[in-house]
Order: C-alpha cells, then sequence, then structure tokens
C-alpha cells in the first residue's frame, strides 16, 4: 500500500453532496417546527420609541413576538468587557440591519408577513458610517460609556521609529485602504433549536461547535451535557462563521419558550448586513530606506473600523496585522500601532485572513513603491530584504511572532522558473507605445502569513478555550476506523485529509476510515476549524492519536507474536516481525484479540482506541510567491487577470488535489477584493451593497485560470510539518493584482489606485495623469 | 391568500398538491416534497443556488411560483443519478474537486447539465457563460470548468439527454 499522504485521492463528502443528500440545517426540520424572523432597523442610529406589536400579534399562524424587553434576563454577547452586545437591540439601534424585535409564526412565509406588521417607531440620531466621522470632535458616542468611539488601541513598539526614518536616505509614506469586504458564504446564517426536557439541541451554521456549545451552556447556565450543539455540513464559513451571533441565543430562548423547534433562516439581504465584515483597515505607512532599497525602519499607524459591536475576533485584527507588517523582510525596526473605531456599521470580523491579509498588502505594495520610488525593479527589492533560509526560525521583533522553516528567495526562483518575466516586461513596454494594444501589468506578491492558531496563550485572546485541537480514533473488530475530531469543517475535505493521515499511520485502506467532527454529542471537547489550524493544528492531533493506537496494536502484536516491539513492522495491514516476513500477524486480528483479555498480558486495557492532542508550541508561516499580470482596457479602464502563477509553501501537502482547491478559492477571493468586491454606506449609514446584486461576488467570467505550484519546506513545530493554506491565496493576490494594474499606469505617472480597481477607478487614474493614449497627448 | 390545485412531476413522481399562490417552486420542492438538495442562496436571484430544470430548461426555482410549474415536469438534483450512478456531471465534479462547501452544487450541476445538453461539446469559454449565473465561493471555478469539461467527455448530460429524465 502507497503512501495516502500527498495522494490526490477524490473526496469522501462529495457523493452525498452531489446528490442532493447533504444535510445543511436548513435541510433539518423535527416536527412541529416553528420559524423565527427578525423586525430590523433601517436606520444606523436611531432611539428606539414605541414598539407596536399588535397587528403582528393578530394575524393567524403567529405564535408571538418579542422586543428586548419581553427578554430582559437574556445575557449579552462575549466581547471587550463593557461593549458586549445585547441579542435584540435596546434602548437605541447603532447599524442597519440591528434586530430590534423578533416574531416566531408557523411557516416562514408568516414570520416575514408579521415581521413587516411591527411598527417601531425611531428618533434618529447622528450616524458615524466611517472612522473618520466617529473620530472627528464632537461625535456622537455610539456605545454607552465610551464618548470617544475608540474601542482599542495599542503600541507595538517602544517608540515611534521617527530615530531610524529620519535617519534614512530616503523615506516615503503611503496610505493604503484594505476596505471593507463581505465574507458571502453561498449558505447564510441558519440554525435550529430544539429544547425539550432532555435538554438543548442547536444545529448551527458555525466553524466552532464546541466553543459555541460553551457559550450556550454559560450563557443559559445549563451543564454543558445538556447542551448539544451540532454543526451538519455547513456552507462555507471564511471566518466569519466562527463568530457568535444573537440569533443563537434566540431560537433557543424562543424554543425554551414556545416548546417547540425553532428555525431561523437568514435570507442574503440580511446576511449582508447581520453576518460579519471583514478587512475595513486603514493604514498611514511611513517608510525609510536606503539607496539600494535595504529597508532600515517601518511605522504603521492602522485605523480598523470595528462596526458597532466590537467582535470579540474583530477587535484583534490590527494586532495580528502589526505582528505580520513587516512581512517576509528582515527589517530592523517596526513600529506598529492601532485604533479600533466604533461606528455605525456592520460589525467586522474574521474574514478569509483576518488581519493578515492587510498586512501583506501593507508591506508589498511598500516593496513596490520603494523600487519605484528608486527606479530599480521591485524584486531586486524583495530579495535585498529577504530573510535568508539560514537564519530560520526567524524570531520578529514581537514576542513568539517565529516564523518558522522556509525559503523566501527559492519561492521567488521557482516562479520565475514559471513565467518569462523578460519577455513580459518586453511586452509590456512595447504596449506602452501601441495605442491599439491594451496596456499590460506585471504585480508580485511574495508574502509570509499566520497558520497554526493557537498556541493556547494566543488564542484565548480570542475567547476560546485553548489553541490546542484533538483527535480520537478507534478501531472496529473488522479493522475499520472511526475517527472523531475537534475541527469542524465547513467544505475544506477533512474526512478526507484526515483518512489519508490515518491510513498511512495505520495502514488501513482510505475506503474503511470514517471521520466524525461538527457534534458535541459525539466528539470530544475540540476547538474548531479557523485561522488554518485544521491541518497543522488537528491533523497533528489526529497523526498522534493513529500513533497510540498502532503502538497499542504493536504491542498486543508483539505479544501474540512472542515478539519484541521494536522488532515489528506494520506493513499493509500486517504486523511482521522485521526481516521474517512470514512471522507475523493482521491489524485486524490484533483489533479483535484486543478485546480477549485472556490473550493479553495481563492488566492490559481492552481495545483499540485512543485520544490525543495537538498543542502547537508556535504557530505556522505559510508562504509563497505569486504573479499577476494584467490587461488594463485604455478606453474603459476595465482590468482583466490574464494570467495568474502561485507557489507556494505550505508546507506538507497532504492532498494536492484539495491543495489545489484550497489555492483557487483563496486567489478568487483575494482577486475579487482587488477588482471588485466592497461593502459601502452612504453617509448616513445606509448599507448600499445589501445583496448580491449589488456587492460584486464573482462570477466564473470574473476569475482566471490559476496556475499552482509547491515548494514543501517542512515545519519543525509539527510532526507532519504542514503550516495550512486555506488563507494564504486571499492573502497574497489583492496586492499582486494591485501592484500589477499600477504597474501597468506606471508610466502615466500613476502610483497608487485603492481596492476595487474598478473600471471606474482606473479609468478615473488613467484620465487624471493624462492619456493612456500616447497618440493623443500629442494631438 | 388564496390556494391552487397544482400537479407538478418531479424527477418522474407526479403528485397534487395545494399551495398558497405565493410558494416558490424552491420551498414546494424543499418543504412540500421534501427534496433538500435545491438550496436557498439569495433573494434577488443571482446566486443559482436554486437552479433546477423545468420542462428541460434550467430555471432559478425562486423565481418561479410552484403554481407556474402545475402539469410541467422537474429534475432536481436528486434526479441525476441512475440506478445508483452517478451522471457524468456528477462524477466530473467528483473527479476534479468541482466542490468544497457543496452548497452551491445542485444549481451549478444542474446548470452544467443544461449546459451539455445544449452545447455537448463546449470550450472553456462556453463554459464558463453557461455556469456564470450560479455563484461559487470556494472553488475560484477552475475545477468547475474542469469537470464541466471532463463530464463533456465522458457521456455528456447522460440520462437526462436520453429522455429518461426530466425532460
Amino acid at each position: 500500500m502507497g503512501s495516502m499522504i500527498g495522494a490526490s485521492v477524490t473526496r469522501k463528502e462529495d457523493p452525498s453532496l452531489l446528490t442532493g443528500r447533504g444535510s445543511y440545517v436548513d435541510d433539518i426540520s423535527p416536527p412541529g417546527t416553528v420559524h423565527m424572523a427578525f423586525v430590523r432597523s433601517p436606520l444606523a442610529h436611531a432611539g428606539i420609541g414605541n414598539i407596536d406589536t399588535k397587528a403582528a400579534l393578530e394575524r393567524t399562524g403567529v405564535l408571538g413576538v418579542w422586543t428586548a424587553a419581553d427578554l430582559a434576563g437574556l445575557p449579552n454577547s462575549r466581547s471587550v468587557p463593557g461593549m458586549e452586545r445585547p441579542c435584540l437591540a435596546t434602548g437605541k439601534v447603532r447599524f442597519v440591519g440591528e434586530p430590534v424585535a423578533v416574531v416566531v409564526a408557523s411557516d416562514r412565509y408568516l414570520a416575514a408577513d408579521a415581521a413587516g406588521d411591527v411598527d417601531v417607531d425611531y428618533e434618529p440620531l447622528p450616524a458615524c458610517s466611517t472612522t473618520d466621522a466617529a473620530l472627528a470632535p464632537g461625535a456622537a458616542p455610539i456605545l454607552d460609556g465610551l464618548p470617544g468611539n475608540v474601542a482599542m488601541e495599542q503600541a507595538l513598539a517602544a517608540d515611534d521609529a521617527e530615530a531610524e526614518l529620519s535617519a534614512a536616505a530616503h523615506r516615503l509614506q503611503l496610505q493604503l485602504v484594505n476596505q471593507r469586504c463581505a465574507p458571502v458564504p453561498i449558505e447564510p446564517t441558519a440554525c435550529l433549536a430544539d429544547w425539550t426536557a432532555r435538554g438543548l439541541t442547536l444545529y448551527l451554521t458555525t466553524q466552532a461547535p464546541h466553543h459555541m456549545r460553551n457559550e450556550i451552556a454559560t450563557m443559559f447556565g445549563l451543564p454543558q451535557q445538556q447542551v448539544r450543539l451540532v454543526a451538519p455540513d455547513v456552507g462555507g464559513g471564511f471566518g466569519a462563521k466562527a463568530s457568535f451571533y444573537p440569533e443563537f441565543l434566540l431560537v433557543s430562548e424562543l424554543s425554551r419558550r414556545l416548546g417547540r423547534p425553532v428555525k431561523y433562516i437568514e435570507t442574503r439581504s440580511e446576511n449582508m448586513m447581520s453576518m460579519v465584515h471583514g478587512r475595513a483597515q486603514a493604514q498611514d505607512i511611513d517608510v525609510g530606506f536606503d539607496d539600494e532599497g535595504h529597508i532600515a525602519a517601518l511605522r504603521v499607524r492602522i485605523t480598523q473600523d470595528c462596526g458597532a459591536w466590537p467582535d470579540t475576533t474583530g477587535v484583534g485584527l490590527p494586532m495580528l496585522t502589526s505582528f505580520m507588517s513587516g512581512g517576509c523582510y528582515k527589517i530592523p525596526k517596526i513600529s506598529p500601532s492601532f485604533r479600533s473605531v466604533v461606528t455605525n456599521t456592520t460589525p467586522v470580523g474574521s474574514y478569509r485572513g483576518a488581519g493578515r491579509p492587510e498586512a501583506a498588502f501593507l508591506i508589498e505594495r511598500v516593496m513596490d513603491r520603494v523600487a519605484d520610488e528608486l527606479g530599480i525593479d521591485p524584486l531586486d527589492v524583495r530579495r535585498r530584504n529577504y530573510i535568508q533560509p539560514g537564519e530560520m526560525p526567524y524570531a520578529t521583533q514581537f514576542e513568539g511572532i517565529v516564523y518558522d522553516e522556509a525559503n523566501y528567495p527559492a519561492l521567488l526562483d521557482r516562479l520565475l522558473e514559471k513565467i518569462d518575466y523578460q519577455a513580459l516586461r518586453a511586452e509590456a513596454d512595447r504596449r506602452r507605445t501601441d495605442p491599439n494594444a491594451k496596456l499590460l501589468g506585471i504585480g508580485f506578491s511574495t508574502f509570509v502569513e499566520m497558520g497554526g492558531f493557537g498556541p493556547t496563550p494566543l488564542f484565548e485572546q480570542f475567547g476560546f478555550i485553548g489553541g490546542w485541537e484533538s483527535a480520537n480514533v478507534r478501531l472496529n473488530t473488522d479493522g475499520s476506523a472511526v475517527v472523531s475530531v475537534g475541527t469542524s469543517p465547513h467544505g475544506q475535505g477533512h474526512e478526507t485529509a484526515f483518512s489519508q493521515v490515518v491510513s498511512d499511520v495505520l495502514s488501513i485502506p482510505f475506503d474503511k476510515i470514517t471521520v466524525l467532527h461538527g457534534d458535541t454529542e459525539t466528539v470530544q471537547e475540540g476547538v474548531g476549524t479557523m485561522g488554518s489550524r485544521a491541518m497543522p493544528v488537528g491533523g497533528p492531533a489526529v497523526f498522534k492519536a493513529a500513533g497510540k493506537v498502532r503502538d497499542r496494536a504493536m504491542r498486543i502484536a508483539a505479544h501474540l507474536l512472542e515478539a519484541d516491539p521494536d522488532d515489528l513492522e506494520l506493513v499493509d495491514g500486517r504486523f511482521q516481525v522485521r526481516g521474517s516476513p512470514d512471522s507475523g500477524i493482521d491489524l485486524t486480528e490484533v483489533a479483535v484479540k484486543s478485546l480477549k483479555p485472556h490473550l493479553l498480558p495481563p492488566d492490559s486495557d481492552l481495545g483499540l482506541a485512543d485520544t490525543a492532542h495537538h498543542e502547537p508550541t508556535n504557530l505556522s508561516y505559510p508562504s509563497g510567491a505569486h504573479c499577476c499580470v494584467v490587461e488594463v482596457d485604455r478606453d474603459t479602464g476595465r482590468v482583466d487577470v490574464v494570467r495568474y502563477v502561485a507557489v507556494d509553501d505550505c508546507g506538507k501537502v497532504i492532498n494536492p488535489l484539495m491543495a489545489r482547491g484550497q489555492i483557487h478559492g483563496g486567489v478568487a477571493q483575494g482577486i475579487a477584493q482587488a477588482l471588485l468586491e466592497e461593502v459601502t454606506y452612504d453617509e448616513d449609514g445606509q448599507l448600499t451593497t445589501a445583496s448580491v446584486a449589488d456587492y460584486l461576488v464573482p462570477s466564473a467570467l470574473d476569475l482566471p485560470s490559476y496556475e499552482t505550484d509547491h515548494q514543501e519546506t517542512l515545519t519543525s513545530f509539527n510532526p507532519l510539518g504542514a503550516k495550512g493554506l486555506g488563507e494564504s491565496g486571499a492573502t497574497a493576490a489583492p496586492q499582486a493584482v494591485v501592484n500589477a494594474v499600477v504597474d501597468a499606469l506606471s508610466h502615466l505617472g500613476v502610483r497608487n489606485i485603492d481596492m476595487p480597481c474598478s473600471p471606474q477607478r482606473v479609468w478615473r487614474a488613467m484620465r487624471d495623469a493624462g492619456s493612456a493614449r500616447p497618440s493623443e497627448v500629442s494631438t | 391568500m388564496s390556494r391552487h390545485h397544482v400537479r407538478i412531476t418531479v424527477n418522474g413522481v407526479a403528485r397534487e398538491d395545494e399551495v398558497e399562490a405565493r410558494l416558490l417552486l424552491v420551498h414546494y420542492l424543499r418543504e412540500v416534497r421534501g427534496l433538500t438538495g435545491t438550496h436557498v442562496g439569495c433573494d434577488t436571484s443571482n446566486c443559482g443556488a436554486c437552479t433546477v430544470m423545468l420542462d428541460g430548461q434550467t430555471v432559478k426555482s425562486c423565481s418561479v411560483f410552484a403554481v407556474a410549474a402545475d402539469g410541467c415536469e422537474v429534475l432536481t438534483v436528486e434526479g441525476l443519478a441512475v440506478d445508483g450512478q452517478l451522471s457524468p456531471v456528477q462524477q466530473g465534479f467528483q473527479e476534479c474537486h468541482g466542490l468544497q462547501c457543496g452548497y452551491c452544487t445542485p444549481g451549478m450541476v444542474i446548470s452544467a447539465t443544461g449546459l451539455l445538453l445544449e452545447n455537448p461539446d463546449p470550450g472553456d469559454t462556453a463554459i464558463r457563460e453557461g455556469i456564470e449565473g450560479n455563484l461559487c465561493r470556494c472553488t475560484g471555478y477552475e475545477m468547475i470548468v474542469d469537470s464541466v469539461r471532463w463530464a463533456a467527455e465522458h457521456g455528456g448530460a447522460g440520462a437526462v439527454a436520453t429522455g429518461t429524465r426530466g425532460r
């Protein structure tokens, strides 16, 4: 049997999903299920006056209407102390879409009708839809007890690096915006609560079932064993389904009160205003460098928009950006600081990359600007600043941020083997003088990000019980295996990938392994899937649990064979004595005999099952080198990605097919951020991208083909050598695209274009810089 | 709300029901017929997660009233496999990793089937145009394009094309 780790096997998950036999939350409807709908605020900031529920209550089929006053005593959601969010707006509303009241009816159409019947009086207050507005002197305070609207402020260096910046031969200031994006998993938030005398069962679209179970149990004062939390098939998450939402608490409470299962299915329009947004960061950057482009100092001042209610994860985003602001470069002095600002907008939380894409964008734009300033190639600037492979692991100036094994220069070399950079450059130059040709731009992104979240002291700061992950492996008597994992997938393919790991360790056929996840009743305490942690943290837990079972089976085999365990090897499902393969015993037979105490050494535990946890001693640091080639239409400003090449180092690749899928999907989201997506509010705080008709989620015609490759530099910090890769594409791509767009227009004097580089923005940049048609300049 | 009598054949099975005039076909399929493979992903008919075939044409079932499907034949994702054998499109999606979370997949698979009915040998651009009305947030689309091409080379639309399903 060949190794399964590294094999492109197709997924175990697919047959049921492809035949319509998946089980998402809305597919589950216990008898008697009733439906919840929200009455949401149409205003961004307003006092709540009278709420008239009479018409709604009179409607046939309506079981009840509740406002905050009716739910007094329900706890707030956990957040920064003093900023905890109530499950319904209390006293005033703070963003468009904030729930004000909740209706339950016998079907979802009636619930929507009744929600429309509820009449709420609002007294409008001045709204702050931007951080500038929220920080302005005299701005209306949004949260009680927070007059300046600053939720958190922190400097991560002893000083502001002014001395080093002043001493540098060159100095450059940049203002960058990492615009607000919506995660838009195709399945919106859904929840179903069934509270019976035995306790509460809650089906959720979540990435962290045990975490949510613990939160809910604490909020209701229930023992944890009376709360069963199930994350069934989950239709994408991208970080946004790691957050706690008030509807989780509400469906539970209303199920308790009504004695019936209560379901809530968010509409897409609601999802656009209710599910956390991501990014929403502005950066003021000051960089000092010498004549050759060596960076001497970097100062970064971050303004993070955290929306109306600071999310536990959301407030920490700029800290992660700060830690990663130096990228894969050896910069002697980095001085980051940030402030997280409350605004009258949807709360901001984690979205694919969560704080690290913002850092990668920042430093990779800096590299291009420094190169431009000095008139040297952007790749030369990168090469001159790279941390070298011999310096790994590399301790950054930030305590606990230690980059693991990688080879940044080799990644770039490998990328350059795939593209003919000189030919592309020559073609770009040629097109500049050909008024009938589209402009060509070449952009690079050589990035490093964080994966493998924990360890525990770090992950505790985001509200989780730990930064470890858990796995249990148990063998049946026919030699098949059941694996329970604490991670909780929402498209990643854990059943397939973890089966590959177990197959290798225990020499069990891939098809005889089942992986369970996402149900707190059957799976031991776990943490969840976020921060590219499933393979670097969950994988080692699976690997260790399988290894413990293997060792136990080995001892039993040795006893039965009257051999020394050290002399045995496990080959093709059979323990055999090294050098004499005729003397051996099948793992299946060992599994049977492990349950016959009279055949075992005295005091043996029965059966072949064991649990393991893996607590990472360090984060992992996936890296890569990406190149994007764009064409820019001179007349319309439309940007087309004509080539996208990605070389990634996620350490050990477990399944190349699925690794490709992860990189593709991440790059797609990164390209979309660069060219299409932006959540916008008007100055009154009205969400102007409240549907997927207005918010541009890319279709197949908007995205290119991708060329991918891997350089496997194993990390020494976990036994699999895996670093994770779910967030790499989204971290790498935005700046590869924007660097390419700016490169295409650089001869016109364009030095920056904010994301998304929409046709209008690009066209304006060309117009403001002078005509893109050289022939027209002279006429 | 007025109620209406409808007779709708879904995946070859005809049934008569009383439905509200405003009941959407997608909710009829999911809640009246219990076929939860067809999903809802938006409320503006942009995402295509609810795509089904109605008398041989792909439609977004969130934009069709159940009463408008009276007398029609509907094919959903549950009806594609024959005798437990995945259709070529379904096989293609597995072979080429054309799905991750699976939520857009039923609509995507039906759209791809509809495309192959009309154009049995589509190039990459024709495939991308054919699935333009179906949003996927996980794959970045290239492996979906690969999946559809695989299907085109391994039996195309499958049983649907021979009239044993959905028409």
